[in-house]
């Protein structure tokens, strides 16, 4: 009750002062009681500062409440929770509640959108949506239909709305998005129908487009100054977005931007990845394809490129660059770092320094991992910065309609957008992971606006020669580039984890599991099934002295596309064992809310 | 009326061949729904299209040609190999409730099935050529799962692909 006087007033005084504003919301983020973003924090460390459930009791947790969504598709993202209230959303049509925390969860409002239902199959891989945000008093709501609202926190009361794209030419939205200072930065989803990606920045009280800077494009739409923008420390030189294609092709790019972005404010830059170049057959376009699959660094007030890294040139396996950015301030030989760490799917994590955009660590943090050999870290090498690709497993090199088998990781990635957790006390990144692999056979499509552009033929399985599974969940050490401890899975963990000062880390399954590990050694702590698959992130908060941990349950997403039929596994009586089980199997759609305590 | 409409929107797409039946009696070997081939392509009795798949597993061009197409278009929401997902109902087991007509129909007009406990919306691909052209492919692997003859994954053999398909495939993808 405290919490939310002290909010209130925080927010009459400041109204209208932007800078204060994000002051706020950051003394928010600081305050361990309350899960303000859905990344924890700007670092997107996903680590709660709480520590009343511990390695040494989390064996006792026990369900205190729970909640239905009322929506049975796939629940990405999680609750947020701001003074006495959580924000709950739900995937397509989006609905949000808010509910009182002080009232057993009654609910004290709710909105949900009016969106075209033609938005659906548009939708690549289920209508997921990935959480509101908070900032002044507002929740802010991406929709599905790609309609940015915003609404008064207090009563839901839609105080503006902003449309970001054209579902009609495949542009939809998963994602959540990032207030930062008085702006909302916003991005967009439609790689597989051939939409240019782009990252927004709206006027956090008043809905006007401020700036946005494209992934592909003359300078003047991707927001780059060739001399001051730079590419592993060099300058990009002028039209980078468009002289690594043939022809047009860049305005059908792809390279969009649905991930998690992250914040530095000493820094005043936003960083987040680009996903795959459009079409999925490399042969059709020619070229680098810059800046797809590229992490971005961008300025918060003007959207200039900072510096850039393009990490999968020319992509030939869909490796989308979107996953999350995780920043720390850590010590390498003997000197403090300003440090961006990112595991990508295509199954390398990459250590950079934040400020300059110098790659230190880019290491696989799955051994299977096959396509490449590695990256070139020698500055003075021609191809510094590039991953050597392995001839048998390039699709590209092997051309059109021919069947590339048995390439390390599948195009879900060594990971997808489910995001990693970070603990300043272990210094350790919790990975989940995907343990697939599979064969990709591009083949020639045709371009439609609205519709697929996709153009190959992909077979998933679980890793061969492994221990059966599709998934794990690794501990990972980005300064050394090493797994400390690695935890097989049956299914991929497509759950965003979570980090706690009490040394525990949390994590969901596939099968709908809450799983407690501990937090040096991954030994399993607690384990409880949830109604459905979770696809959702571990939260915490606190409540009148108590900490909770919450999930969402209900299955879907990428995973309850690919997973529950099973995958086939071409290795099939060659003594392949147990792990291409079908997800359908162990658990069927859910929609549900639950809130774990420790017993009174 | 309903039938005809089919008719004429799968002829104007993908070009009906060998319609009516070329030849009377079934002159292939197995007890499969194939009763005769044309061009590469097989047939029913009733003239509808179907798979082929020979006593050593070898697969005909379009039911390969329609695992490929699949997991290219269909397989984002429909899951591999035809099997259903969280997210779109198993199409192997479709083409077995509704016929070849209904098919065609629902892949060129779509679905829209929204009230409070149904979200099912299908896109309309009619004139989205990457699945039109392949509409026979997509329908006769389907057939095939549907009806048990043809395992999970991608078929090991196949037919070479006779110049018959390939010259209406340059021209379907060719064509405005």
């Amino acid at each position: 009750m405290k919490k939310l006087f002290a909010l209130t007033s925080t927010v009459a005084l400041c109204a209208g002062s932007a800078a204060l504003a994000n002051d706020e919301l950051m003394e928010l983020m600081n305050d361990p009681g309350q899960w303000v973003i859905q990344t924890g924090n700007y670092a997107n460390h996903r680590y709660s500062g709480l520590d009343q459930i511990n390695r040494e009791n989390v064996g006792d947790l026990q369900v205190a409440w729970t909640f239905s969504t009322g929506v049975l598709r796939g629940h990405e993202g999680s609750p947020l929770v701001i003074g006495d209230t959580m924000y709950v959303h739900t995937p397509f049509p989006n609905i949000v509640y808010a509910l009182d925390l002080n009232d057993s969860g009654r609910i004290k409002w709710k909105y949900e959108p009016q969106q075209d239902a033609s938005v659906i199959p548009v939708m690549c891989c289920d209508t997921v949506n990935r959480g509101v945000a908070y900032a002044n008093n507002t929740i802010f709501l991406h929709q599905a239909d790609t309609t940015v609202v915003a609404l008064n926190a207090e009563t839901g009361e839609v105080k503006w709305t902003a449309v970001n794209g054209d579902p009609a030419i495949g542009e939809t939205n998963t994602a959540t998005v990032l207030p930062v200072k008085d702006k909302v930065i916003v991005g967009i989803s439609g790689g597989e129908f051939g939409v240019r990606g782009h990252v927004t920045a709206y006027d956090m009280e008043t809905g006007e487009q401020v700036w946005r800077g494209y992934s592909m494009g003359p300078d003047s739409d991707t927001l780059m100054d060739p001399e001051n923008t730079t590419h592993l420390g060099k300058p990009v030189g002028p039209d980078s977005g468009t002289n690594t294609w043939e022809g047009d092709q860049w305005k059908i790019g792809g390279g969009t931007t649905w991930g998690w972005y992250s914040y530095d404010p000493e820094l005043n830059l936003v960083y987040y990845g680009t996903g795959n170049p459009s079409t999925w057959n490399p042969s059709q376009r020619p070229g680098d394809n810059r800046w797809s699959m590229t992490i971005f660094a961008r300025d918060a007030d003007t959207g200039m490129a900072k510096w850039v890294y393009q990490m999968t040139p020319h992509d030939e396996w869909d490796y989308d660059g979107v996953n999350e950015m995780i920043l720390s301030d850590q010590e390498i030989d003997g000197q403090m770092r300003k440090l961006l760490t990112h595991f990508d799917r295509n199954g390398l994590a990459y250590t950079l320094d934040r400020e300059s955009g110098e790659l230190l660590v880019a290491e696989k943090y799955d051994p299977v991992v096959n396509w490449t050999t590695g990256v070139d870290m020698d500055p003075n090498s021609e191809t510094y910065g590039r991953p050597a690709v392995v001839a048998e497993y390039s699709t590209a090199q092997n051309g059109e309609d021919v069947n590339t088998t048995g390439v390390c990781p599948a195009a879900l990635g060594t990971k997808d957008q489910q995001p990693s957790a970070y603990s300043p006390r272990t210094e350790m990144f919790y990975v989940p992971t995907n343990h697939v692999c599979m064969d990709y056979e591009p083949f020639r499509v045709s371009y439609t606006a609205g519709q697929p552009y996709v153009g190959a033929t992909l077979s998933m399985y679980p890793a061969p020669d492994s221990h059966g599974g599709m998934g794990n969940f690794i501990a990972w050490d980005n300064i050394n580039g090493e797994i400390k401890w690695s935890i097989p899975e049956q299914f991929s963990v497509w759950s965003g984890a979570l980090a706690t000062a009490g040394d525990v880390v949390f994590y969901g399954t596939l099968e709908g599991f809450l799983k407690a590990v501990d937090a040096e050694t991954g030994e399993e702590l607690y384990r409880f099934k949830t109604p459905s698959g979770i696809i959702g992130n571990v939260m915490s908060y606190e409540h009148d002295g108590k900490q909770y941990v919450g999930i969402l349950s209900g299955v879907g997403g990428w995973a309850g596309i690919g997973l529950a039929a099973g995958l086939t596994n071409p290795n099939d009586g060659l003594g392949a064992v147990g792990g291409y089980a079908a997800l359908s199997d162990y658990t069927a759609l859910g929609g549900q809310l639950t809130v774990f305590k420790l017993p009174d | 009326m309903k039938r005809l409409g089919h008719a004429l929107i799968f002829g104007a797409v993908a070009g009906l061949a060998g319609a009516g039946g070329a030849t009377e009696n079934r002159d292939l070997p197995g007890d499969g729904p194939a009763a005769y081939s044309e061009d590469g392509r097989y047939f029913t009795e009733d003239g509808i299209p179907t798979y082929f798949i020979a006593e050593d597993g070898t697969v005909d061009w379009l039911t390969f040609s329609g695992f490929r197409r699949y997991h290219a278009e269909c397989h984002v929401c429909h899951g591999p190999d035809g099997m259903g997902s969280t997210y779109a109902p198993p199409l192997k087991d479709a083409v077995e409730r509704m016929d070849y007509y209904d098919f065609v129909y629902t892949v060129s007009n779509g679905i829209q099935n929204v009230d409070t406990t149904h979200q099912n919306v299908m896109p309309t691909f009619g004139q989205n050529k990457n699945v039109m052209c392949y509409i026979d492919d997509i329908y006769v692997y389907l057939k095939a799962r549907g009806d048990g003859a043809l395992a999970r994954g991608r078929p090991a053999k196949k037919e070479a692909k006779a110049d018959a398909i390939r010259e209406f495939e340059d021209e379907c993808m060719a064509g405005g």
